[in-house]
């Protein structure tokens, strides 16, 4: 457990006057729509187990009032939960007072926020600083750090401007750089992206991939939108009316959506590029071949080939085949569920 | 007519002695606990009028330069307060100013850390509203009587009387200004770890001063709106002279010194408005003006 970064136990979070009254309602089996409805709390989450390793970009997904901002907030204490267990970094964060979780905030965890939560009387190079500034580092130093990300995430230049005179996706790179300036392991983004645009969130989207290969950060990344998880996630979470329906690598869960639920969001996902080949492909010598593909490849990569060649082989890192992968396989990975 | 529930005459003698009782028992300790208000009202009117008016004219054309960077605004405020000069009522106005600015200096001292404390606690805002209401709505006479009964006619009553009737709205912009700011960056503030402190000097108090300039913009006009009242009980200044003319019959020195009132008003509403919306352009946040 000490090797993971981020790991919830059991943790449940009601909204209401009495918490502890509905919770040990909730845990003798009634439904979470009745004890809604009987006695006017919110179950925000119910029993959520969630488990972070080291340099993964963790992506919890779900529609909202799933439950994944509360979730979210309780990795920082932002929301205390009424049930569960918590640890960050092997520490457990509900056991901190508030002096210990102050240096907690300061020291181990960034966030990046949706709405970027940027303060609006203070310059970019002000609000990229902030962090620092409230952990109590040297002027001359946080501002020098600042400017060394403002540069990372491209913002050069607009030091001096408020953030109100930014652009939706400029503002966000100005929180992104106030997250990263803190130099912390764990990095917490909640919908991040979702405010902007299409075409700017799908430029943050592989900016943010380039820089995790760099930094190598662990991430717990928010967002209601497949495709993003689909694109950046290497592990899904997926929330439900505040409960864990769905944990696993990405095409795991494109390929076997574990309810209905799931499989409404998966159907219009862009199936070619959510699936690897590496998930499909038939292991093996297959003898020598035309003409081969990375494993990380996905389908949308390999159709055009099928043009040309019967099948394709599939290498592994050091360049070896390693197995193939025919028109047939990919047809019917992409056509599965469609087909029923 | 309402029949009669009970005797009240008792309840009110009760009342009338108690006073009496204060007046005779404690007068001395509420005048002394009062005295650093007269140290502070006769410093600033004995200040500004030894300082030469032109001086006062310029840093006030001066300072309206700042907060417009035009020239409209620096040229009505020269042409007013010239104004108060040619019609020779300078040192009436310095008086009344030097009033107003006492009484908006007290109130900010005590209306900033209530109204930050009813932004944090329900329960004394809870408590607070009601003792606002009363503050704004008991006419003064009311209470500028007992006042007068205890630190005898002066500047003093004076001076509490326009503070009492010129708080409330600074208090409850205060609060307001501070539970308006943004939740969010709220938030992100806790996120980092900021402390109570860090997050009250560094987020809830910057963003919240649009709006408590507002409040003591409010202020000014309200201490304004009390100096005729003022002036019945020892305070100087223009509402002196507006008290004459009424009691003389002499229409032109009210209408004059009341002319005199309205100028300093435009002149320190204009400039504190000016400064509160080139706060809020550079924090970039439009908030309607309550």
């Amino acid at each position: 457990m000490s090797d993971l970064k981020i790991s919830m136990q059991g943790v449940t979070k009601i909204f209401g006057p009495e918490p502890d009254e509905v919770l040990s309602q909730l845990k003798q089996g009634r439904s979470k729509d009745e004890l809604q409805a009987e006695t006017g709390h919110v179950i925000g989450l119910n029993n959520v187990d969630l488990e972070v390793s080291p340099g993964q970009l963790h992506v919890v997904m779900g529609l909202s009032g799933s439950g994944k901002s509360t979730l979210i907030r309780h990795v920082n204490r932002l929301i205390d939960p009424t049930a569960g267990e918590i640890h960050v970094n092997g520490r457990n964060v509900l056991e901190m007072d508030m002096d210990a979780l102050r240096d907690f905030r300061r020291t181990e965890i960034a966030m990046v926020f949706q709405k970027f939560g940027l303060l609006p009387h203070r310059t970019v190079l002000d609000n990229v600083a902030y962090g620092l500034e409230v952990r109590g580092v040297e002027k001359k130093e946080r501002l020098q750090t600042a400017e060394k990300w403002i540069a990372t995430v491209g913002l050069e230049g607009y030091e001096q401007s408020r953030p109100h005179q930014l652009s939706g996706g400029q503002q966000q790179r100005v929180g992104l750089a106030r997250a990263l300036a803190m130099d912390v392991d764990i990095l917490l983004m909640d919908e991040a992206f979702s405010a902007l645009d299409p075409l700017i969130r799908s430029g943050m989207q592989d900016e943010l991939l380039v820089l995790q290969k760099e930094l190598n950060k662990t991430i717990l990344f928010i967002t209601h939108d497949f495709d993003e998880a689909l694109k950046i996630g290497d592990q899904v979470t997926v929330l439900q009316d505040g409960a864990v329906i769905q944990s696993g690598r990405p095409e795991d869960v494109v390929l076997n959506p574990a309810n209905e639920h799931i499989e409404e969001f998966v159907a219009d996902v862009n199936r070619a590029r959510a699936i690897h080949i590496n998930t499909i492909m038939e292991t093996g010598d297959f003898g020598p071949c035309e003409y081969s593909v990375d494993q990380s490849a996905c389908c949308e990569d390999v159709l055009p080939l099928f043009a040309e060649h019967d099948w394709v082989g599939v290498t592994d890192d050091s360049k070896s085949v390693i197995g193939k992968i025919t028109a047939k396989r990919v047809i019917k990975a992409l056509a599965r569920h469609s087909a029923i | 007519m309402f029949p009669e529930v009970f005797e009240t005459r008792p309840i009110r003698i009760w009342l009338d002695n108690g006073l009496e009782w204060i007046v005779i028992n404690w007068g001395d300790s509420f005048e002394a606990a009062a005295t650093p208000l007269l140290w502070l009202l006769n410093g600033i009117e004995g200040g500004l009028l030894t300082i030469p008016w032109w001086i006062i004219i310029g840093f006030f054309t001066v300072l309206a330069y700042l907060s417009t960077r035009k020239a409209t605004l620096p040229i009505i405020v020269l042409v007013s307060m010239l104004f108060l000069g040619v019609m020779e009522l300078w040192e009436d106005s310095i008086k009344t100013m030097a009033l107003m600015i006492a009484a908006t200096v007290t109130a900010i001292v005590f209306s900033l850390p209530t109204g930050i404390a009813m932004a944090r606690s329900a329960t004394l805002r809870k408590i607070m509203t009601p003792v606002l209401d009363l503050m704004q709505t008991m006419p003064s006479f009311v209470y500028l009587i007992p006042t007068v009964m205890i630190f005898g006619p002066g500047k003093i009553p004076a001076l509490l009387a326009t503070i009492v009737y010129a708080a409330p709205p600074l208090v409850r912009l205060t609060d307001l200004g501070i539970r308006l700011v943004d939740p969010q960056v709220m938030e992100a503030s806790r996120a980092f770890g900021a402390s109570p402190r860090q997050r009250l000097f560094g987020v809830q108090i910057p963003l919240a001063l649009p709006t408590i300039l507002a409040g003591i913009n409010q202020t000014t006009m309200m201490a304004l709106a009390m100096v005729v009242i003022a002036s019945m009980i020892g305070a100087g200044g223009l509402g002196y002279q507006v008290l004459q003319g009424i009691g003389r019959l002499e229409v032109s020195r009210g209408v004059l010194a009341g002319l005199g009132i309205v100028v300093l008003a435009i002149v320190f509403d204009r400039i504190t408005q000016s400064f509160g919306k080139q706060l809020e352009a550079r924090i970039g946040v439009g908030r309607g003006r309550l």
